[in-house]
């Protein structure tokens, strides 16, 4: 009973009292301003929005179910490429030097640009916004994993080598029982990172490239000046966000040894 | 006659930014098919790296090397080596941990179940048989280092290469493997090579203690030669004349032929 009441007290209540007095002060401000709506207003919006989530009135006009799933489809499809070509990239990288130097420039030069300015390319050479979509969630997701992979690779303790070198392991052997499972936990930490930045990319890539998807629901509903569900979008954006490194962590966490 | 472990003249240099260092020199030594050498002396006298030449983790810059008549080009699991740190897989259960190694050496010519059978008895050497299927963070570290032995000698080496195996345990767990390792030489009649700066160690272990003078440059200084009988008992050492001699000789080496001022 008492553990219970503790356990409440350490962990319930702080994120309960934050949350309340965020809706708190969300309400006062509205008050102040006509044009935001409160919590109140956009929760009952919320309760319309989700008792159908998975409505289909043609290509422009789908249940947020239905724009989530795709946003996720695009993150989904652009990482998944990006983890096939990053990861071995960042094993290559990683194990050969002078790959490394090869490739550091050009890693350290284009890392630090936006994914969107990527996005003319992508509609370009793919002629359609969809993949041009994905094509940036690639080019977003692709540097942690290369450079991750790449430092686990490094970070490779001698004596593990060491055990290699007596042992006389075959290099097939080597990777599969001392190479990757040693880079697993580096390898996950830019998976994470990937994620992170790729879900926070494709928001923003979806309000310029249109079709369905959280982001351009977010764009329409500005368009039709719904204010309540750009917030309740801003939620749902929050919580898959939460939802998928959690995820991650739990996988991580598996995998630490 | 030839020996079983042949060391001619090995010279042994590291190019530094500092230009050549010579680490050991002019290092002869035979070992026999059987025989318990220990390598006692300070640190820095490059007793690890002798070993590490014998193991075939570093080539010689001058000077032969043989095991079984056969030029020591590289590691080779012929010669086991036990880490200092016992370097076991984290990722790996301590049976899979003995498994890779039993696998590299006879998987060629025998089957599976042969290869389980040859790792689950290298681990009932070792007395860890209850612990194989345990991940080495879950175990202590004596046992660690007994899984590290399991899996040297499940190879079926030559000889069986030690780099103060017992140096990071504490003095009751240490004593213990000790006891242990004396019962698994005498079973399987291995030929072992140990570092080590302990001299208890060495004269309750070995049948010769080479003691190696002070580096850079070291070499062997004196080889001592322990005829105490074999099985050693700890207890009854203790009051055996010959040991404390022994012992004393170990002791005059270090701490007055080749006295360090504390580094």
């Amino acid at each position: 009973m008492i553990k219970a009441r503790k356990f409440f007290g350490e962990h319930i209540l702080p994120p309960l009292l934050g949350l309340g007095m965020f809706v708190l002060v969300w309400g006062l401000i509205s008050q102040t301003s006509e044009s935001l709506p409160g919590p109140l207003k956009t929760w009952n919006s919320a309760v319309i929005l989700f008792t159908d989530p998975f409505y289909q009135n043609g290509p422009n006009d789908q249940g947020i179910g239905w724009n989530v799933m795709y946003s996720l489809g695009r993150v989904g499809i652009g990482f998944g490429l990006a983890a096939l070509i990053g990861i071995p990239l960042g094993f290559m990288i990683g194990r050969f030097d002078f790959l490394n130097k090869m490739a550091a420039p050009i890693v350290s030069m284009l890392r630090p640009v936006s994914p969107l300015a990527w996005l003319p390319i992508g509609l370009l050479v793919f002629n359609a916004s969809n993949p041009a979509a994905i094509w940036v969630i690639f080019i977003s997701s692709i540097w942690p994993m290369i450079i991750n992979t790449a430092v686990g690779v490094r970070q490779l303790p001698q004596d593990y080598l060491n055990v290699a070198r007596v042992l006389n392991l075959s290099e097939w052997k080597i990777f599969t029982r001392i190479l990757f499972p040693a880079t697993l936990p580096y390898m996950l930490t830019g998976i994470r990172l990937a994620i992170g930045t790729a879900w926070l990319v494709i928001v923003a890539a979806e309000m310029l490239t249109g079709g369905v998807g959280i982001g351009f629901w977010v764009w329409d509903e500005w368009n039709n000046l719904n204010v309540e569900h750009i917030i309740i979008a801003i939620f749902i954006v929050g919580i898959v966000g939460l939802l998928l490194e959690m995820m991650l962590v739990r996988l991580a966490k598996r995998f630490s040894y | 006659m030839k020996s079983y472990v042949q060391i001619e003249s090995v010279q042994m240099s590291f190019s530094t930014r500092q230009g050549e260092f010579v680490a050991l020199r002019d290092i002869d030594l035979k070992i026999e098919r059987g025989e318990f050498i220990t390598l006692i002396g300070h640190s820095g006298c490059g007793k690890s790296t002798l070993l590490n030449l014998i193991a075939g983790l570093l080539l010689p810059t001058a000077g032969v090397m043989l095991c079984a008549d056969r030029e020591i080009a590289g590691p080779g699991p012929d010669r086991g080596v036990v880490f200092q740190n016992h370097s076991l897989l984290p990722w790996l259960t301590c049976f899979d941990n003995v498994y890779l190694a039993v696998e590299r050496v006879f998987s060629a010519t025998e089957d599976k179940a042969l290869l389980q059978q040859r790792t689950r008895e290298a681990l009932a050497l070792v007395h860890l048989t209850h612990a194989e299927h345990k991940y080495p963070h879950e175990i202590s570290g004596g046992m660690k280092q007994r899984v590290g032995i399991a899996r040297a000698l499940s190879m079926q080496p030559k000889v069986l290469l030690m780099d103060e195996p017992f140096g990071a345990l504490d003095a009751l767990t240490r004593a213990h493997l000790q006891d242990e390792l004396m019962k698994i030489v005498a079973a399987t009649n291995s030929t072992v090579v140990m570092v080590t700066h302990d001299v208890d160690e060495a004269v309750l272990l070995s049948d010769r203690i080479v003691m190696m003078t002070n580096g850079p440059a070291a070499t062997i200084g004196e080889i001592l030669t322990v005829d105490l009988p074999k099985p050693r008992n700890r207890l009854a050492l203790t009051n055996d004349a010959r040991y404390h001699a022994l012992r004393g000789g170990v002791l005059e080496f270090l701490y007055q032929k080749q006295a360090k001022e504390a580094a």
